[in-house]
């Protein structure tokens, strides 16, 4: 390209060198150069900021993550190998407008998913009203048939769920998957913030940031009010964090979480079923235990209900939940309503439930038990992102355009032998962040997990955790597969960009390709 | 408090006050065998492992890879960054117990200790990594005192401490004691002179020593303050009070006043503080120091068997 032909002599500010648009959406600019309203302040600041501040504040806050212990555990590598997660200090900001509709969409959603989870583990209508399959729930590796006719305090099945959200090429979210088991990350997304706090006061404070300090509040007054009737401390009961230990990749965040809301963290050798009464060995005795908010996945709960090798749970504890003399939360066999194939369900759920249309849309999923989608997914394997089930945290998914021929070949087989294990999803083009790489501001995908709790009310706490693929390219968010994370600041009504209408204006403006900003 | 938390944290700060005091003693120790000659140091290794409590190695060793072994060695338990690790390790399973700040301190010391000292340079930098060593577990209790609340925990920590400085000191004293002549109450010179001060500075208890006594050494005297001071930190007696004062504590607070323990603490502090340092010398310095290991012992069990592993059957059915 000649000098002529440059539409405007643009000049490139010095961190933005390597910044590189595609066809996702850009969370900073509306065209090259051209950041939207509320990054405008944000942008002004990186530019100003000399290279090496950026790299000082970003080990500063890489140092405290690491002296404070902000780690995960990496399955699979060498034993009790501590990670910190990286945290990427430019903020991701989301438009106080934006959020309103992200909080009404995922408070329909879940509502829905727990009326949903009552009645299959009732009298099942949506079933028989032919709305969901009835052999699609029977082979859920999630459904727990001793869930069967068990009342639960308010009904509450989910309690605190993460669901993520993707945004697409228009600039609208949707909902990519529900985490409705034990969903992890909250305490990376109260780190965060605490580390730009340090990083950036001024601007923060300019902003008009949301607070989100009081979530682990909100979490313990969430469990409390699902103590069941039967205990006897109903003005104060008895609340612990039911922890699987030290080695599990989330410890870190249950050892936080307790003691944030100030609870204790067990492990099932700490507690013990005796008439079908939960307690916990303390030095002053047993003391008796009234609501669990556990963290160790159902399989593992109960050696004598469930897997019956595992050492971290407590014997008895199911039948003491099922005489009501204890809540575990979230209840068992929620895995159900997470279930990949059972999401393709979800907007059909809500509108049996709800008699409403899904605020936030579904992502497009092809079922392999379909005959048809799964000749369309076999013959655009490599378009497709396909994905097992029942697993989580990045684990057993293929991608499909960043696939070689044998992994498709793998993945092709897995479909054909267990079909109703696997679904397929077209390559979404996740939204794209700045984010500071070796000094340089380059741009990355991200994807954005907010936290909902649901007890007496639902609550959820204006920010989320925004989890960042940090390979170049990426479309793997998760920590377990190199990803990142970064604060995410919901601004508050009147402050920063309200002008919701224009939002979808900018993003039908093309951005240029492969261009700097 | 849960039990095993109480467990966690009393065996963090055990192991933490054995790493602290492992550095004291082998920092005064290193620093003694510059000044000597290769026979008298073979004599001093013997001591040394007598007073760690650890076993001697047998034949001829090579002093360089016995300092590794009671430094950095994983295969030692007793080794000061083993000590670190577990200490660190207990405290990380119990860390919503304690304050954000304390874990940080203890997490910073043990990436200073483990990570940031190759072995081998360590030779060359040996007492700064010996200060490290000592200055962070200072640290550490100065956090602790500051930032946790001053309840069941902080005196299971506090139990930790000071059961375990006892025993050290204990053993110290009677390792110390066996290679000297008896303790006089005059003035001694050269040598011993060494000795009695070498003794007074692995319980970081020279000056202090100095300002009650004047820089005078008397072995005596220097037994007299270590054994039964009741105001310097680093002394039996100082340390047997603390046991007895957290024993006390932890009985009113869990509404669990044992007989068990609070006998056989109040009995050793009674004995300490009752005692004349010519008795205890009459007596035998060795039988006197091998009771207060011994009551020592006692007061560990029993402590386990009260708070930590009691049968629930009998406690449900009462």
């Amino acid at each position: 390209m000649t000098a002529a032909a440059m539409p405007a002599p643009y000049e490139v500010p010095p961190p933005f060198v390597n910044y590189r648009f595609d066809t996702a959406y850009d969370e900073m600019f509306c065209s090259p150069g051209v950041p939207r309203d509320c990054y405008q302040s944000l942008h002004r600041t990186l530019v100003s900021l000399p290279p090496h501040e950026l790299r000082k504040s970003q080990q500063a806050a890489d140092l405290t993550f690491l002296h404070e212990g902000i780690t995960f555990t990496v399955y699979g590598s060498k034993e009790g190998t501590e990670r910190i997660f990286p945290n990427d200090l430019i903020p991701r900001i989301i438009p106080a407008a934006e959020w309103t509709k992200i909080e009404k969409g995922l408070t329909q959603r879940l509502t829905a998913l727990n009326l949903f989870l009552r009645d299959i583990y009732h009298e099942g209508r949506i079933l028989s009203e032919g709305i969901v399959p009835r052999e699609l729930i029977y082979s859920c590796k999630h459904f727990r048939r001793e869930m069967r006719g068990l009342n639960v305090p308010r009904d509450i099945y989910v309690s605190v769920c993460g669901t993520d959200l993707v945004r697409m090429p228009d600039g609208n979210f949707v909902v990519l998957e529900d985490n409705l088991r034990v969903p992890s990350g909250v305490s990376y997304m109260l780190a965060n913030r605490k580390a730009l706090k340090r990083v950036f006061p001024t601007m923060f404070r300019d902003y008009g940031v949301s607070p989100i300090e009081q979530y682990p509040t909100a979490l313990l007054a969430t469990l409390r009010s699902l103590t069941p009737e039967n205990c006897a401390y109903t003005q104060d009961p008895v609340t612990v964090l039911l922890t699987p230990g030290v080695s599990n990749s989330a410890y870190f965040e249950h050892t936080f979480l307790a003691q944030q809301m100030g609870i204790e963290l067990v492990e099932g050798r700490d507690l013990l079923v005796h008439d079908n009464v939960v307690y916990m060995r303390t030095t002053a005795g047993p003391r008796r235990v009234d609501v669990i908010y556990r963290r160790v996945d159902d399989d593992f709960l109960d050696p004598l209900c469930f897997r019956g090798d595992s050492i971290l749970g407590v014997p008895g504890l199911f039948n003491a939940y099922r005489t009501g003399n204890v809540n575990i939360a979230n209840a068992i066999g929620t895995g159900l309503a997470d279930d990949k194939a059972v999401y393709a369900y979800v907007p059909a759920i809500i509108r049996f439930y709800l008699s409403e249309d899904p605020i936030l849309p579904n992502v497009p999923t092809y079922l392999m038990t379909d005959k048809a989608q799964r000749k369309h997914v076999l013959e655009h394997m490599e378009e497709m992102v396909v994905k097992a089930v029942g697993e989580s945290g990045g684990y057993g998914m293929l991608i499909g355009p960043h696939s070689t021929k044998p992994q498709r070949d793998e993945f092709r087989a897995r479909i054909l032998s267990d079909p109703r294990n696997y679904i397929a999803q077209p390559t979404l083009a996740l939204s794209s962040s700045p984010c500071l790489i070796d000094d340089q501001v380059e741009s990355r995908h991200i994807d954005l997990r907010p936290y909902i709790l649901m007890g007496e009310k639902v609550t959820l706490v204006p920010g989320g955790l925004t989890r960042v693929a940090l390979r170049k390219g990426s479309l793997v968010v998760n920590s377990s597969q190199g990803g990142g994370s970064k604060d995410t600041w919901v601004l508050r009504a009147g402050n920063g960009d309200e002008r919701m209408a224009e939002i979808g204006e900018e993003a039908r403006r093309p951005p240029a390709r492969g261009k700097p900003a | 408090m849960l039990s095993r938390v109480a467990d966690g944290l009393y065996w963090m700060s055990r192991y933490l006050e054995r790493a602290a005091q492992t550095a004291r003693l082998v920092d005064v120790e290193f620093q003694l065998w510059l000044d000597q000659t290769p026979e008298a140091a073979a004599e001093r290794w013997k001591f040394l492992f007598e007073a760690l409590r650890i076993p001697a190695p047998e034949g001829v060793v090579d002093p360089t890879r016995l300092l590794n072994s009671l430094v950095f060695s994983r295969k030692n338990a007793s080794s000061i960054v083993c000590c670190i690790s577990t200490a660190r390790e207990n405290l990380r399973h119990v860390r919503e117990q304690c304050s954000s700040e304390m874990w940080g301190q203890l997490n910073r010391l043990y990436l200073e200790a483990v990570d940031t000292w190759p072995e081998e340079a360590w030779m060359q930098k040996s007492h700064a990594f010996f200060q490290t060593v000592q200055e962070g577990a200072h640290l550490f209790q100065g956090i602790t005192d500051g930032t946790m609340s001053h309840g069941e925990g902080w005196q299971f920590i506090q139990l930790g401490r000071y059961v375990e400085r006892t025993d050290a000191l204990a053993a110290l004293m009677e390792a110390h004691f066996k290679r000297v002549a008896h303790p006089v109450d005059q003035a001694v010179e050269s040598a011993e002179y060494l000795e009695w001060v070498g003794l007074l500075r692995a319980c970081v208890a020279f000056e202090a020593y100095c300002k009650v006594y004047t820089a005078e050494i008397r072995p005596l005297r220097v037994a007299e303050f270590l054994l039964l001071n009741p105001d310097f930190p680093h002394s039996v007696r100082f340390s047997v009070d603390r046991v007895n004062a957290a024993l006390h504590i932890i009985g009113d607070l869990t509404e669990r006043r044992e007989k068990q323990t609070t006998r056989i603490a109040g009995r050793m502090r009674a004995q300490l503080s009752f005692s004349q340092i010519e008795e205890v010398l009459a007596e035998g310095s060795h039988t006197y120091l091998e009771n207060v290991r011994s009551e020592c012992a006692q007061i560990h069990a029993a402590i386990h068997q009260i708070y930590f592993d009691y049968s629930i059957e009998s406690e449900l059915a009462s």
